[in-house]
């Protein structure tokens, strides 16, 4: 498979990919550049504004759209490791600023440009472990890299195509396949034992699957999840959807 | 920071057996509905038309309520208008003291729950009695409904036989109902069995079909076209209900309206398998003009829709259909109850009603949502509800209803993210958190630490990761 070589993406690491994820950022920069593709990461980038636009507060967000796009209006695409956040950009910084924005319409998931713009068929990865796929709803439900389940539209699961061009994976999925874990940004804090409940049942559901680790697209939904596995020392592992696309590399 | 919601869910969540069975009744609504989706190949076209049909008859509604009002006259009913409930608990008072009525028999309306009809009656000495069994069950408990198509499948069968005993329906109908049903022997005081204690239900009510003067129903849909009156049950009582008093009376929001049956053939495709999972309901009863000797009122009722209409942001809420389907695929709803919001309505469309009808009363229930976009995609008449509920916590701020601590913490996040340099700065002094004591990370102030350990703050961040090591091989 030839990749056009001269493609230049921009990559956004997501505030909190960047703090606490960094390996995601670094494992999506690999992969990226293994498939041929040019990198290059605006230093001064921070965060899209969602958290405080999810809170009720998308008027404090107005310089962060303002600045993403001008970092990155420039480049063909802007890949982010993180569906939510992707998501975020695309349909909610035009609003935020009243006009079109280029850099948001160029700005891609991941996990949609490898499998839509990059159409990748083969990797040279391998990742010889059980996977329980969390299907992350803004990944489902805004930027459609699912089909939503609540929907009679023909299936279809752009992250488990990805997945399964790995070696030796076994990918498997949780009852009730794409119901929310409960994170929600501030909802996790604000509505605090909903959101545990809800994401006690999702670990449940995930770990019931058999898997060791449990994968997304949304570093977030794994940080939430994580958080209380650890409480309850719950014997399941996490990764990221880029890290196991990269392993090997 | 708490609201009245996350206070009262907090209290629901912690009988986990009750959240389980909550969560999985309707959870198993949501899988049936699923399974009908499924089996039409034109569903998703059906959501689609029924969208463009509902957005058609709002935004023409002043046309569509003359021409229903033309023909629904021409058949001999006698139509209403009332402004608010105020208006409205005036004329069914009215009518019902023309007719020297003692006791209505009612099926299921929300809108009568809406402009609290039955305390009004009650209070001039009119009895009411619910015939949806449901309904029955919460007004012999004093309850209100905590969902709006099952509203009492909170309750349990015991609690069912308990207050039938307490209310003397089983000393009345239950040797009778338990015929047949109970093992000979069995103390029909002591059963909760369900299918004798719906017969005993059936008996009591019988009773009161008999003795009552007045029917009322609801409407779930009003035909602008021929001026009939459509009622979708699974129980027939509203046919009950309206077979036996001369005299009924339909209380029909104006949004029910529809211009014709080919508009309602698909909402009667979609009706009952979003609300139920049913492929129809039971018995979908159409109303034309009184019977013979008897008089049928209809009282249509605006109460805050029409200024909904003028509301650019929310105005497709007017859409809704009162299936409940949101509620049954809201994971939070499904976890929390109907009692803990602070409508009468739960769930993604209750938050938005209630933020129409009272902002200052309900905003509460905005906290009840993870945006995770379910709700989106159930509802048969596409009303973007999640969008709507992110767009009402973007004017808290402007009620002074928003959250000081969030707004705090958003305000903080504006300012370190607006600044590259400080952002940067304060990513390499994060990991100094993981070494914080527990004591100070895990306040009782921070939600997070009700339910989850602190995330680990890299060694390394990727700002530091890309200027040290990838920057160079990138070029």
């Amino acid at each position: 498979m030839q990749y056009d070589r001269k493609m230049k993406i921009g990559l956004f690491v997501p505030c909190y990919v960047d703090a606490l994820y960094p390996e995601v950022g670094v494992a999506t920069y690999k992969l990226l550049r293994s498939l041929g593709v040019g990198v290059e990461y605006p230093e001064s980038q921070t965060c899209c504004g969602q958290p405080m636009g999810n809170a009720g507060f998308q008027n404090m967000a107005d310089n962060l759209a303002q600045k993403y796009d001008e970092l990155f209006s420039t480049y063909e695409y802007v890949v982010a490791p993180s569906a939510s956040c992707a998501a975020y950009v695309r349909f909610f910084h035009p609003h935020i600023l009243n006009h079109e924005c280029a850099a948001a319409k160029k700005t891609l998931d991941l996990v949609e440009f490898l499998h839509d713009v990059l159409k990748v068929d083969h990797l040279p990865s391998k990742f010889p472990h059980k996977v329980s796929l969390h299907n992350s709803c803004h990944g489902v439900r805004e930027l459609g890299l699912s089909s939503p389940s609540e929907r009679n539209v023909p299936r279809f699961n752009k992250i488990r195509d990805l997945l399964n061009l790995v070696e030796g994976i076994t990918i498997l999925e949780p009852e009730r396949v794409d119901e929310c874990c409960g994170f929600g940004g501030m909802f996790s804090v604000e509505e605090p034992a909903v959101s545990t409940r809800m994401g006690t049942e999702k670990l449940k559901r995930h770990m019931a699957t058999g898997a060791e680790y449990i994968t997304g697209p949304d570093s977030s939904c794994l940080m939430h999840m994580q958080g209380i596995a650890k409480k309850q020392n719950l014997p399941i592992k996490f990764i990221h959807v880029a890290e196991i696309l990269s392993a090997g590399l | 920071m708490s609201t009245k919601h996350s206070i009262a869910a907090e209290k629901f969540l912690q009988n986990g057996e009750r959240v389980t069975r909550h969560d999985q009744t309707f959870w198993s609504v949501r899988t049936k509905r699923d399974t009908l989706a499924y089996e039409l190949d034109e569903w998703e076209n059906l959501r689609e038309a029924a969208d463009k049909i509902k957005k058609h008859t709002v935004t023409h509604l002043a046309d569509y309520l003359e021409q229903f009002e033309q023909n629904a006259t021409r058949n001999g009913g006698i139509v209403h208008w009332a402004k608010d409930a105020e208006e409205y608990n005036q004329i069914v008072l009215k009518i019902l003291r023309q007719h020297e009525v003692k006791k209505v028999v009612k099926s299921k309306s929300m809108l009568t729950e809406e402009c609290h009809l039955n305390d009004h009656l009650f209070k001039q000495g009119i009895d009411v009695v619910e015939t949806d069994l449901g309904e029955r069950i919460l007004q012999l408990m004093e309850l209100a409904p905590s969902h709006i198509v099952m509203p009492a499948i909170h309750i349990t069968r015991e609690q069912v036989a308990e207050c039938f005993r307490q209310k003397g329906i089983i000393a009345e109908h239950g040797t009778h109902a338990a015929e047949g049903i109970l093992p000979t022997g069995e103390d029909p005081n002591q059963s909760s069995d369900p299918t004798f204690l719906t017969r005993a239900a059936r008996y009591h009510l019988r009773d009161n079909f008999m003795t009552a003067e007045c029917g009322m129903t609801g409407a779930n849909f009003g035909i602008a076209e021929t001026g009939d009156i459509v009622v979708c049950t699974n129980e027939g009582n509203a046919d009950m209900s309206t077979s036996v008093p001369k005299l009924h009376i339909v209380s029909m929001g104006i949004e029910k309206l529809i211009p014709n049956y080919e508009a309602m053939g698909v909402f009667q495709r979609l009706l009952a398998r979003h609300g139920t999972g049913q492929a129809t309901t039971v018995y979908t009863s159409h109303f034309r003009g009184p019977r013979p000797g008897g008089e049928m009122h209809i009282i249509l009722v605006d109460n805050g829709r029409s200024s909904i209409l003028g509301n650019e942001e929310h105005w497709q809420t007017l859409k809704c259909m009162r299936c409940g389907a949101c509620m049954n695929t809201c994971p939070v709803y499904r976890r929390t109850g109907g009692y803990s919001y602070t409508y009468f309505i739960p769930g993604p469309i209750g938050i938005n009603l209630g933020m129409l009808k009272n902002a200052d009363e309900n905003y509460h229930n905005l906290s009840a949502c993870s945006l995770c976009c379910s709700c989106d995609n159930v509802c048969p008449v596409k009303v973007d509800l999640s969008t709507q509920i992110y767009r009402w916590r973007q004017n808290l701020d402007g009620m002074h209803h928003a959250d000081a601590m969030k707004k705090a913490m958003s305000k903080g996040m504006k300012v370190i993210f607006e600044h590259p340099n400080l952002y940067t700065s304060s990513l390499k002094f994060a990991p100094l958190v993981n070494a914080m004591p527990k004591c100070l990370t895990g306040i009782k102030l921070n939600g997070w630490t009700y339910g989850h350990e602190m995330p680990v703050f890299a060694k390394k961040s990727f700002h530091e990761i890309w200027k040290k090591q990838l920057r160079s091989e990138s070029v």
